[in-house]
């Protein structure tokens, strides 16, 4: 019998991941669909005909895009498991307000570093990359109230939102040799981060560094054969 | 309820919104007008991530980012539903208000409507995908909420009036009646409604706001 919820994703994307852990901490059932995205799936093209991107979440065959979205919805949509935004008005905007930072400020410039065009522009980029770890530390503080994660006892929306992205930061670390989480510079972040991956919900979706770097290696080389041409 | 405070700016399309949603739900509130050239202490200790308008503070905590400050003041004020009840429907309207902010950030108008060559170009055919995406759909829909005003309706009014006067500021069109009627039309009944147009601001005023804030980059 088909699955009423499907997902259409790929191992090395944090927007994937974040779709798959929050129906864990739903506890729902759903069939994973790994997209080669080349060429992308007919299913994803009628899924996602305004961005042609994953993930997708298919609930009754009815798709539902942009990952953060996404897991809204799974919050929404499903009684089972724990609750993924807290329930206080003033808190579940302060998660979004972290999240939409994530996304819209600190995942560009963080991504920037990798596609820097000289070592100035590389080493710009990673202060701005480490001013935004230094007010996520603050907002960790604020956020998670002497508890484990941002979103309290259990992870939640923020720590989601934020965490997806520890795969990729783990390979820019390795291989610019340097450290953005650190035990000194950002030590709740630091021990936030190693309870998220080891976390239940998450540490099946985690990809392993070395496989991550093999693939993030890959991307740079098609990047950089397509800035020059 | 605990007292209510908006740091806006008159020109800003994301300030109007908060003031919208607040006036929709019949909530109180102080407005508080910011000089974006020289702004107040009060609003880079409530926004010191940003340093923005708009920041809404209810009683003495601040929330910044117009989209997320809509969510609260849904969630927080029950009455007359800004965003819809079924989770699924409650996607779509964030997908759609998600995706007409990405399209027109602030660099996006600027290359769109004033700069000139292949970015203006490339400015310009993202925000004619935008239009044509939006006028499929409202195919159908008096409003994007429906018959009543929703979440995408208040974030697409930048759509409904601050583009037309965008392009009378600069005297460039890319949202003409023409090729897209349903969204034109949209927009007609939208700045009809009460609660829109009587938050909006003085059209000749914002007119040569936007062709000074517009054009002077470019001089």
């Amino acid at each position: 019998m088909a699955k009423e919820v499907k997902v259409l994703g790929k191992w090395p994307s944090p927007f994937v991941m974040r779709a798959r852990i929050a129906l864990h901490l739903k506890s729902v059932d759903y069939e994973f669909i790994e997209e080669s995205m080349q060429p992308k799936s007919e299913l994803l093209l009628k899924s996602n005909p305004v961005h042609k991107k994953i993930p997708v979440l298919l609930h009754h065959e009815k798709p539902i895009c942009e990952s953060l979205i996404i897991v809204q919805y799974v919050d929404e949509a499903f009684s089972t498991g724990s609750s993924i935004l807290p329930s206080n008005p003033y808190d579940r905007a302060i998660q979004r307000f972290w999240a939409a930072y994530l996304d819209d400020k600190w995942f560009p410039a963080f991504q920037g570093v990798s596609r820097a065009p000289n070592e100035e522009a590389k080493a710009k980029g990673l202060e701005q990359v480490r001013e935004g770890l230094s007010l996520l530390e603050d907002a960790f503080d604020k956020c998670s109230n002497g508890k484990p994660f941002f979103g309290g006892d259990k992870i939640g929306y923020l720590d989601i939102a934020f965490g997806s992205y520890l795969g990729w930061v783990r390979v820019s670390e390795k291989m610019n040799n340097i450290e953005l989480i650190s035990k000194d510079k950002t030590p709740k972040l630091h021990a936030w981060a190693e309870r998220f991956s080891a976390n239940d919900a998450v540490k099946d979706y985690m990809p392993e560094t070395e496989k991550l770097m093999g693939f993030a290696k890959m991307l740079m080389a098609k990047y950089q054969a397509a800035a020059s041409t | 309820m605990g007292k209510v405070k908006v740091f806006g700016f008159w020109a800003s399309p994301y300030s109007r919104r908060v003031e919208i949603a607040l006036q929709m739900k019949g909530v109180e509130y102080e407005y508080v007008e910011e000089d974006l050239q020289n702004k107040s202490e009060l609003l880079l200790e409530y926004n010191p991530i940003h340093k923005q308008v708009p920041v809404l503070v209810h009683d003495g905590k601040a929330i910044a980012e117009s989209l997320v400050i809509l969510e609260y003041i849904d969630e927080v004020w029950k009455c007359c539903h800004i965003l819809p009840t079924d989770p699924y429907e409650r996607a779509h309207a964030r997908f759609w208000a998600n995706f007409i902010e990405d399209k027109l950030m602030h660099h996006r108008i600027k290359h769109a409507f004033v700069s000139k060559g292949e970015e203006s170009e490339k400015a310009a055919k993202e925000i004619e995908e935008l239009f044509e995406l939006l006028e499929d759909e409202i195919k159908g829909k008096k409003l994007f909420g429906g018959n009543d005003i929703g979440f995408v309706d208040i974030t697409a009014t930048i759509v409904a009036l601050w583009i037309p006067l965008i392009q009378e500021a600069v005297g460039k069109t890319i949202l003409t009646r023409e090729k897209y009627p349903l969204l034109c039309n949209w927009a007609d009944e939208l700045l009809q409604c009460n609660v829109i147009k009587h938050n909006l601001p003085d059209n000749d005023k914002l007119v040569a706001f936007l062709r000074h804030i517009l054009c002077q980059t470019y001089e």
